[in-house]
Formats: C-alpha cells, structure tokens, sequence
C-alpha cells in the first residue's frame, strides 16, 4: 500500500532525466526531483575523477530567480540578503542567505548582478519558499520570476577551464566568482566560474532544450563524466561547504555557521537586514555555538547526528555531515560544538554506535585548492 | 564445503563442519557502493540469529551485518579492517566477516539456496 502511494507522488525531473537513466545513473528522490545519486563507476571514481579531471553535474532543480531591476531594488534585497549590493560589480557572484527575523538562515544561495537586474541562485528544497519571500520584501514593483525553462549544470575539476575554452573562446579569462554571457546554438546563456566542489569550475545556466546538447559538446572535448549527487557530496564536504537543511537551516545564524565573512563589513557594522540585532550581538560576544570541521582518528565514519563529548565527557555538540573524504582518504566530519571548545586542535570523543572515537577540531577546507585570479 | 546458503538480510554463509563462515552477498555489496569502512567482531563474543554483528559502511550509509545463526565467534576477517574496499571486490570469498560456531543445525533449514536467494533478491533488491 504505502509502495503504490509513494509512486503517485509527483516527482520532478530535469531536462536531463532520460540522459541520466541512458547513462546508468541511479536515480534517487532529492527535494521533490529524480535526481542521479551516482552513474556505474561509483561515488568514489567521481569523486576523483572530478578532482583529478572534469566532472559534469546536472544541479537544474535548483532554483534559479531573475529579479528585472535596478538600483532601486538594493535597499528592498539588502532587508533580507545581508550583501551591500552596489559594492557587488556588474558581472560578480556572491555567496549570501536568506534570512529571518531571527537572525536564522532560511536558504544560502548566489547573487549574481547583471546589467538587467538581479540572478539568484536558490536550494532545490527553498526556493519555492524562497520565491516568496523575496517578493514579498520587492512587493509590487518588480518582477521576480523562478526560470523553470532554464536548466544548470556545473563544470568541475582542474580540466574544465580547457574544456570549456573549446567551446566557449575567452572563458578562461573569467576570474572566480564572475560571470558572463556566451554563446550557445546561437542563444545568449551565462556561465560563472564558480561551483561547490573545492575545485575551479563553471555554472552554465541554459534552456532545457540546449542543455543535453551542450553536456554531450563537453564530453566530447574533454574527458569529462557525468557525476551524481553523491560525489557532489563528499566534494563539498571535503572543501568545508554547508548541505544547507544539515550544516545550517532556519534556526542556525552565519555566525553560528562560521560564515561571517560572507557578510561585508558595512553590514555587519551598521546592520540593516533581518535578525540584525541577533547577528551583530553574536559578532561582538561570540556565539554560545559554532560550527567546526572534525577530523575522526581511524576510519569509523561519524554521521549526521552523532554526539559530540569534551575530553572530560561533557556534551558539547552534534555532527550536522559526516562521512568518508576520498581525497582525504579518511572520515570527515562538520558539526556544531560549545564555542569555547571550537578551537583547532581541541580533542574531541564522537559516540559511534557504542565506540568512542576520539577526534580533533579541524580547519576547514579539509581539502584545498586555489580558485583561479586573472 | 558445502553450497553456500543465503539470508533474507542479504548475508551468505558457508557451512564447514561445525561452523560457518559469514558475509554479504555480491548483491548487498553491490547495492551499497563504495564501502569505506567495516566493524567485525570479536573472537568469543555470542550472537543469536538475526543479531547485529558487523558494521558495513559504504559512502552512503552505515548498514549492520546480522548473524544468520545463533552462536559463538570464532574468528574475524581483519583483512577488510585494513580494507574495506575489499567487501566489493570479493565479497562472496575474501571479503568474508566472520566465522561463527553452529549451535542450532535447524536454522540452517531458514536459509535459502543460492537460485531461490537471487530470486528473493531481484524481487526485494534492500
């Protein structure tokens, strides 16, 4: 009974679905959309692959705003994104969040500032939710519209700039976290070098229609694969990056999430934006918690929920994602700890079903690479 | 030796004399990608069946490894210790868990063979 109910439920595919399923991806439900877990090599191979090389990734049930704007939208998007928007460049990315009135985070995304208003790139889960609460905060004057005829792959790994070259002339001259417009079956589609995975890599935001022809171009320039959902994972894991509804949600700020310096010092000295007060006061007087990398000794994986013990046995946390770091070649972990034990190199005992697997607060990234600066 | 049997929980076992040896299947190891981690137990310690008595970790998930029969540890496979990936290269050989006393030759006759086990598993693939 409940099997039949679970198959009545509508679930979304992205333009790339009969691909997927063509190229041997398992397909796994994620936020409402059949989306690839991992294709036959497996999560590792990806994971290598991508870091090694090139890796494709259909990331189209994202959610991916247009706000037609001018200036005059900056004090509206500054109430709620804690960004100084005309600091940002034409052309530049920005990471930032969605906040509430407390100071929580209800999405993390990217700004994007083009000459004919504003992209927002939003979290499958959110944007729905998201969507209105931007336009709520806009009201009646602008026209903010969620591009479901626009699909998003990401390009990743030391290889795609060269790939992507092929393909689109002067793309390597793009500095991280810029974008532009291009050319594509004679459509106009904008790319930004940026990605979530630790490595150089692009974002191609194109029409569903384009978007299988434009994969297939790069596989055959390039020896890219595609990657699934599941190496995206351990990627951004690795390079320290948030699973937003895990590492950070609603009842999170970005001081707790130890994402202060994506808000510009403007802001945080004068604040403006929802959950100000919250924010600022945390800013000056520390959080009561933090979130941290965790490095586990040996190889027992501490998930998401595991409990966090000081040295001396007292509780102090929770392991928000955990799992294994290919590249790392052992466990990895980020949770939330006491700030007064969220120092590198503070010991740690993590309580893996009944093992008490000793532990050090860590840096984040766990790995790390250089982004690319012109 | 005798022919390998096969649990519901997607374990095989091979039964030599008093004792049997325990893994999971080339379908359950499979199904689980990647394994980056495994737990066996310790020599002595008892079970009964259906009990959790390993650790199985892929990339994506932890999963225990049940004991087929009731009785006792007799040794475990260190070699996936040292590496895991092991599971999924060889799982019905090298890659064994565990070796455990048979103290009820009757819940050998629960176990499936190997043609009714791929059938069970086609039709029940967790």
């Amino acid at each position: 009974m409940s099997a039949a109910n679970t198959e009545l439920k509508q679930t979304g595919k992205t333009s790339l679905y009969e691909f997927h399923k063509n190229s041997g991806a398992k397909l796994v439900n994620f936020a409402g959309y059949e989306m690839p877990i991992q294709y036959q090599d497996g999560i590792i191979q990806e994971h290598t692959h991508t870091r090694n090389s090139i890796g494709i990734f259909d990331v189209s049930h994202m959610g991916q705003l247009k706000i037609e704007c001018s200036s005059s939208i900056f004090p509206y998007l500054e109430k709620i994104i804690p960004l100084d928007f005309s600091a940002i460049e034409n052309n530049q990315s920005k990471y930032s969040f969605l906040l509430n009135d407390k100071g929580g985070i209800e999405d993390d995304l990217i700004v994007t500032k083009v000459d004919t208003g504003i992209k927002i790139v939003l979290n499958a889960a959110c944007k729905d939710n998201d969507a209105k609460i931007i336009k709520d905060s806009i009201g009646e004057g602008f026209t903010a519209v969620l591009r479901d005829d626009l699909s998003l792959i990401a390009i990743q790994g030391p290889k795609a700039v060269d790939a992507m070259e092929k393909i689109f002339k002067d793309i390597s001259k793009l500095n991280f976290m810029y974008g532009n417009y291009f050319e594509y079956n004679k459509k106009k589609i904008f790319i930004t070098r940026s990605g979530y995975t630790g490595e150089d890599g692009f974002e191609v935001s194109i029409k569903n229609e384009d978007v299988q022809d434009l994969t297939q171009d790069i596989m055959r320039v390039s020896d890219a694969k595609l990657i699934g959902l599941g190496a995206r994972d351990s990627l951004r894991l690795e390079a320290g990056l948030c699973l937003y509804g895990h590492d950070i949600d609603t009842k999170t700020t970005p001081v707790e999430g130890a994402l202060s310096w994506a808000i510009p010092k403007t802001k945080k000295e004068k604040g403006g934006f929802l959950g100000d007060k919250i924010i600022l006061d945390q800013i000056k007087n520390k959080p009561k918690k933090i979130r941290v990398g965790i490095r586990p000794e040996g190889k027992i994986i501490a998930r998401e929920g595991t409990r966090i013990f000081s040295n001396d046995q007292k509780e102090i946390g929770h392991v928000t994602s955990g799992g294994f770091g290919p590249s790392v070649n052992g466990p990895i972990a980020m949770g939330y700890v006491d700030y007064d034990q969220s120092k590198e190199g503070t010991k740690v005992i993590l309580k893996v079903r009944e093992n008490m697997v000793q532990g050090v607060v860590s840096k984040l990234p766990f790995y790390k690479k250089s982004y690319v600066k012109n | 030796m005798t022919e390998k049997k096969y649990s519901k929980k997607h374990e095989w076992l091979e039964v030599n004399g008093s004792v049997a040896t325990v893994g999971i299947t080339a379908h359950a190891a499979s199904q689980l990608g990647d394994i980056v981690f495994a737990e066996v137990p310790a020599a002595g310690k008892s079970f009964k069946k259906d009990d959790p008595a390993a650790v199985v970790e892929s990339v994506k998930a932890a999963s225990d490894v049940y004991s087929p029969l009731t009785g006792d540890i007799k040794e475990s496979n260190q070699a996936i210790v040292t590496d895991p990936s092991l599971v999924n290269k060889d799982p019905e050989s090298s890659g064994w868990f565990f070796k455990i006393t048979i103290k009820d030759q009757n819940e050998l006759k629960d176990l499936m063979n190997k043609s009714d086990y791929e059938k069970y598993a086609t039709e029940n693939p967790n």
